[in-house]
């Protein structure tokens, strides 16, 4: 059952001035315009602050001269892409070639509605929220081997089959670290999981397990959505750019666009697993319910800043490397730390406020 | 047992480089190496070994160190100098001596390898810091290095 909970008073008054059926169509349609624009507003703004932090980490300035501060680049660079022609190879597969940047977009928009903003600012809030994000997530990849299958382009190819191999493994390490926490809070649904943390985040309530599932998260998250030091996939220095070597244009900004939604998404489903979703520290802030979307992004934000921290610090790991991490070290440390989180929980470890 | 000593390495080596890229993020603004190259164009100072282009320094009373040698010419890979000499008749001692007349630098031709710089004696020769070297006309790229009415250094030749 879809429960949509965005600003009670909106939906009253759908509701007032038409019949029933016409106004949920209404109702999801304003949803998915908002969406879209949550999508698109994030994606801008990710991808800016990803070459300022990049620029600092460098001891460079990084663009600020459109709009204050560069506010505006992003934009101009989208505009940009939007009049760029859109070529493609000889014998490329037109249908897959075209369809495969909608694969991407359309998995991370799904991911999105599943993700707690606030308390009322929640599209679909499902009793299974963390399978489906987990099974959402992995469509993604779908879209990557897609691009690279059917461009025609050997160096697209490998950077697609590099993709599948990555995501194949570290899916393993996502769920498992997912599940660790899944079982202190006996539940899949993400607000039932906020409600839970009340008693303190789950990183805290879990204490030693968590912080060690955190970071299995951290890392194969990182690994999930291709980035640097992950990012075999778009190598530049060995593939051009990888599985988006042949797309161009604003089929180039889709996948562009969906690995910073990407990341925002990995980051969102940290915060609320790990750091309380919307819920302010220490309950500062609970007689104000509307600063939920604040704590939450500032959290989501603090988290992305760790994932750019990553890329910008560490060097690309090898084929074999990124093996031999998921599968010698990531997975038995997760299969153990699950084991352990199930005594803490069963002996009544757990520190709660 | 170098299983769990590996994980205790990698996560401090690790831990390690994000500091170090910490530290630069945090002093980036402080510390940025970028320059906003047009606005700071009055205060922008190159530094001591930029190689913008070969001057000859001279001194309040018009006089350089060059003794017209020629082994900056020889030296040059692609013939970017040119000396046009003459003899005259030395003031202090009254013999006849070689003095350099026009000593003509092609910018246009000059690679900046400073072997020019190397090998003079004398050091008449040294970088200046001027980058700005676009012109409209080629011809202007062809400078010559000592000023109008210019003469040697006393002493240099000791």
């Amino acid at each position: 059952m879809i429960q949509l909970s965005i600003t009670e008073n909106i939906h009253n008054w759908l509701f007032s001035i038409m019949p029933e059926g016409v106004a949920s169509i209404v109702e999801m349609v304003l949803i998915a315009v908002v969406y879209l624009t949550i999508f698109a507003v994030t994606g801008l703004f990710l991808v800016l602050l990803e070459r300022r932090v990049a620029a600092w980490f460098q001891l460079r300035i990084g663009p600020n001269r459109v709009g204050f501060q560069g506010l505006l680049q992003t934009m101009a660079d989208a505009i940009k892409l939007l009049t760029k022609e859109l070529t493609g190879t000889e014998r490329a597969d037109k249908f897959l070639y075209n369809l495969a940047p909608y694969f991407v977009i359309i998995s991370a928009l799904m991911a999105l509605a599943v993700i707690p903003f606030t308390k009322e600012f929640h599209a679909f809030d499902i009793n299974i929220g963390i399978f489906f994000l987990i099974a959402i997530s992995s469509i993604g990849v779908i879209g990557i081997l897609l691009g690279g299958w059917s461009s025609n382009n050997k160096f697209a190819l490998i950077g697609a089959m590099r993709s599948g191999v990555q995501t194949i493994s570290y899916e393993l390490s996502v769920g498992l670290s997912l599940l660790t926490m899944v079982v202190i809070t006996g539940t899949l649904q993400l607000s039932e999981i906020i409600e839970f943390q009340k008693n303190g985040w789950l990183i805290v309530q879990g204490h030693i397990p968590a912080i060690i599932a955190f970071m299995v998260f951290m890392i194969s998250g990182t690994a999930e959505t291709n980035r640097a030091p992950f990012d075999m996939v778009e190598a530049e220095s060995e593939l051009g750019a990888g599985f988006h070597t042949e797309y161009s244009g604003m089929k180039f900004a889709y996948f562009f666009l969906a690995e910073f939604i990407n990341m925002f998404i990995i980051a969102a489903i940290a915060t609320t697993m790990f750091f309380g979703g919307w819920l302010s520290p220490f309950g500062i802030t609970e007689s104000l319910p509307w600063l939920g979307v604040f704590w939450f992004l500032a959290k989501t934000m603090g988290l992305v800043f760790l994932m750019m921290w990553f890329r910008w610090t560490f060097p690309r790991l090898r084929v074999d490397q990124l093996l031999t991490l998921e599968w010698k070290y990531l997975l038995p440390i997760n299969l153990v730390n699950i084991v352990v989180m199930a005594l803490i929980v069963w002996l009544n470890l757990t520190i709660r406020f | 047992m170098s299983y769990f000593s590996d994980i205790y390495n990698g996560i401090r080596t690790l831990l390690t480089g994000m500091s170090v890229t910490g530290k630069y993020f945090l002093t980036s603004r402080k510390g940025a190496i970028t320059q906003q190259y047009p606005d700071n164009r009055d205060t922008l100072k190159m530094f001591d070994r930029f190689r913008g282009e070969v001057i000859m320094p001279h001194n309040e009373n018009n006089e350089h160190r060059c003794t017209g040698c020629q082994k900056c010419e020889i030296a040059c890979p692609n013939g970017t100098i040119e000396i046009i000499w003459d003899r005259g008749i030395d003031e202090v001692t009254g013999k006849k001596k070689k003095k350099i007349d026009q000593f003509v630098y092609h910018l246009s031709m000059c690679t900046m390898c400073a072997l020019c710089i190397d090998v003079c004696p004398t050091d008449a020769i040294e970088w200046g810091q001027n980058f700005e070297n676009s012109v409209y006309d080629r011809s202007a790229l062809t400078r010559v290095l000592n000023k109008p009415g210019s003469k040697l250094m006393p002493g240099v030749e000791d």
